[in-house]
């Protein structure tokens, strides 16, 4: 299989790989797995007070293509909203990496992955913001 | 007789569960039909009869030999297409026992923990097997598909990490 010079460069020098822990309530962790040929990707996103995204990882279990689309994804991920996150496209990923078509479910798992992690983050905050209002209910 | 499905090919019921040695000794029979040495002296248009019947007969007996297949393609024969490139949504926890074996294969390999990947590949025969009896029991007792094309996804990524620690250990033991 013949990989593209970009694809090659995240699979030799992957950025941002590791984990944050995700039980911090400023992480979103996204898990997704491609049926197709058994990959698996955690893609994790770190947001600030301002709801930027401030920091990505990533751990992929599959083909370069796949690495590659993770990683890639955790750079494009750093400094946007998670509305500028949730705009990012498989086939802005495909086209980037120059992905082959039979590599481009690797592109969706990636980009599956940010949806994942956007939606659990998001899930996480508006438990936080119910909380405090259970607890004043529960006092009065 | 090309259209014919796979099983009937073999003379075999649809089923998940199939008597693998009915199937390999049909097979046989069939491959020995259409064997070129038979049509040594056969017309030109004989010889490539006999040449697609045999490439069928191949690609019918790789689909029904694996397990995997075998379901894949009897779901199709249900109407039920898998999606696989389009389904990325597999349940947390399995995904998570997914990454945990992926972590733990690393582990051992950079380790060269030979024991631990031993127990790893009992612990997976254990989990496919596990899965291929409930395959059987959604696709020929219970008629379940739509929960038989989740267990084809799920034995895909159990494959996959059999794979690795095949390739793992062979990696240690050189």
């Amino acid at each position: 299989m013949a990989y593209s010079a970009k694809v090659l460069d995240h699979y030799e020098n992957p950025r941002n790989v590791g984990s944050f822990s995700k039980d911090e309530k400023n992480v979103g962790t996204g898990m997704v797995g491609a049926p197709a040929c058994g990959d698996v990707m955690k893609l994790q996103i770190k947001v600030n007070d301002e709801g930027i995204i401030e920091d990505a990882r990533f751990k992929t279990y599959g083909c370069g293509s796949a690495i590659a689309s993770s990683s890639l994804v955790t750079e494009w991920l750093k400094g946007k909203t998670l509305d500028e996150a949730m705009t990012i496209k498989n086939s802005d990923i495909a086209e980037e990496l120059a992905l082959p078509p039979v590599k481009i479910h690797c592109s969706v798992l990636a980009e599956d992955a940010i949806k994942a992690a956007i939606a659990d983050l998001r899930q996480k905050q508006a438990k936080n913001v119910e909380t405090p209002a259970c607890t004043a209910t529960c006092k009065e | 007789m090309l259209q014919q499905n796979h099983f009937a090919l073999f003379g075999l019921k649809p089923a998940f569960e199939i008597d693998t040695a009915r199937l390999d000794q049909a097979y046989r029979k069939l491959q020995a039909e259409v064997h070129p040495d038979r049509y040594a002296t056969a017309t030109a248009q004989e010889k490539l009869q006999s040449l697609a019947w045999a490439t069928r007969i191949n690609e019918a007996y790789q689909t029904l030999k694996n397990p995997l297949l075998r379901a894949r393609y009897l779901l199709q024969l249900h109407g039920f297409e898998i999606h696989e490139g389009a389904n990325t949504a597999m349940p947390a926890e399995f995904l998570m026992q997914q990454m945990e074996w992926r972590e733990a294969i690393e582990d051992a390999r950079h380790t060269r923990n030979l024991n631990t990947l031993v127990a790893l590949n009992r612990e997976l025969e254990h989990e496919m097997e596990a899965l291929k009896h409930a395959l059987g029991t959604a696709l020929d007792v219970r008629g379940d598909y739509a929960s038989a094309a989740e267990m084809v996804c799920k034995l895909r990524f159990l494959e996959k990490v059999r794979d690795e620690i095949e390739l793992a250990l062979e990696d240690l033991e050189q």
